[in-house]
């Protein structure tokens, strides 16, 4: 027993040991994600000009009525630029209403950046001091939301969403908020 | 050369290598109608934790979002907005991750009675220690020179070799 003492450090050790790195194996495990406080919240109010109109006033009622995305994006943000591709192939091929926001950046640029990498969005809003980022609790491009189709947030991705992520945490989730939707719609 | 000369340049540079992870980053100066705007401000930013940063507060943040966020605490601040407004404002955005002092709940119930917990296991070690200690003592107390058969035997063979003392 007082052998059996000595080893109790080394015991503890290991079990923390063995704790972290079944952690560190975990590849969705990222320790600057935060879990969003707006889920199962109704999307905030806002007045911000269209992107590519501005004279167009985009307001919440534009994102209703479809199941749909929400994209965060910048021109600064490089991870943007990798996401890119993907939600072209998302509008294009799975026929998602993506939304873009615009975020904290210079409209010319982005709208050279649609022109050049190709435009998912319906429709792209300027948010260009961050207020609306900041209603959503936004802390860093990129950032997709899953609105249903009242304009409530059922999920939120931090960080590239990939074929990967659109399999696992998105499609799951749209194809039963597209069920009660219809449902909705019937009634 | 004169050693108070070099001295001094030296002790400066040291005190700016040691002082410098203290003095925090934000660059913007907010106006304020008084004092008391001022205090509140300073003691918000250095209660709200940065959502960017793992564990920062607004007031050493040059993040974004920090800057965000200290723009509109001012701006609530000088609309006159109470505490619990300020925080409810930062926590239906941000959840409680922005408050470096949560509320008492389920998820945070942990957070909070670790150190009670830790404290009272250290405790037990302690007492647990001293007591084996004590008994110990009490035991070599009692009965000094009490061998057990090995130390017995070996004592015996270092008296055998040196039979002259």
């Amino acid at each position: 027993m007082g052998r059996l003492k000595l080893f109790i450090p080394l015991i503890f050790f290991a079990a923390m040991a063995g704790l972290f790195f079944i952690v560190l194996l975990d590849e969705d495990y990222d320790p600057q994600s935060l879990p969003s406080a707006l889920i199962d919240k109704p999307m905030p109010v806002f007045h911000l000009p269209a992107l590519l109109d501005e004279s167009r006033i985009i307001s919440v009622d534009d994102l209703k009525g479809e199941v749909a995305l929400l994209n965060v994006w910048a021109t600064w943000c490089p991870t943007c630029r990798v996401e890119h591709p993907y939600l072209n192939q998302l509008a294009k091929q799975e026929g998602m209403a993506i939304y873009g926001i615009n975020y904290k950046d210079e409209s010319v640029a982005a709208r050279q950046w649609l022109k050049k990498l190709g435009n998912p969005y319906r429709l792209n809003i300027v948010d260009a001091d961050g207020r609306l980022g900041l209603d959503l609790g936004v802390y860093g491009a990129p950032e997709t939301y899953l609105l249903d189709a009242n304009g409530v947030i059922r999920f939120k991705h931090v960080g590239v969403v990939d074929e990967r992520i659109w399999q696992e945490k998105f499609k799951p989730l749209v194809v039963v908020l597209r069920k009660n939707a219809l449902r909705e719609a019937g009634q | 050369m004169n050693r108070k000369f070099w001295q001094i340049p030296v002790s400066l540079f040291l005190c700016a290598v040691f002082f410098a992870p203290l003095s925090h980053a934000v660059i913007e100066t907010y106006q304020f109608d008084d004092n008391a705007q001022r205090k509140r401000y300073q003691v918000f930013i250095e209660e709200l934790r940065c959502p960017k940063c793992q564990n920062q507060n607004l007031s050493g943040s040059n993040s974004p979002i920090a800057e965000d966020l200290r723009r509109e605490l001012h701006r609530m601040i000088l609309e006159g907005q109470g505490d619990q407004q300020v925080v409810d404002f930062m926590v239906a955005r941000y959840g409680d991750f922005v408050l470096y002092r949560p509320p008492l709940d389920k998820n945070t119930a942990l957070l909070w009675g670790a150190p009670a917990i830790l404290l009272f296991i250290g405790v037990l070690v302690v007492i647990v220690f001293v007591r084996g200690q004590k008994s110990q003592q009490q035991k070599i107390a009692l009965d000094p020179l009490k061998l057990d058969a090995d130390e017995q035997h070996r004592l015996d063979q270092i008296l055998n070799e040196y039979p002259g003392k």
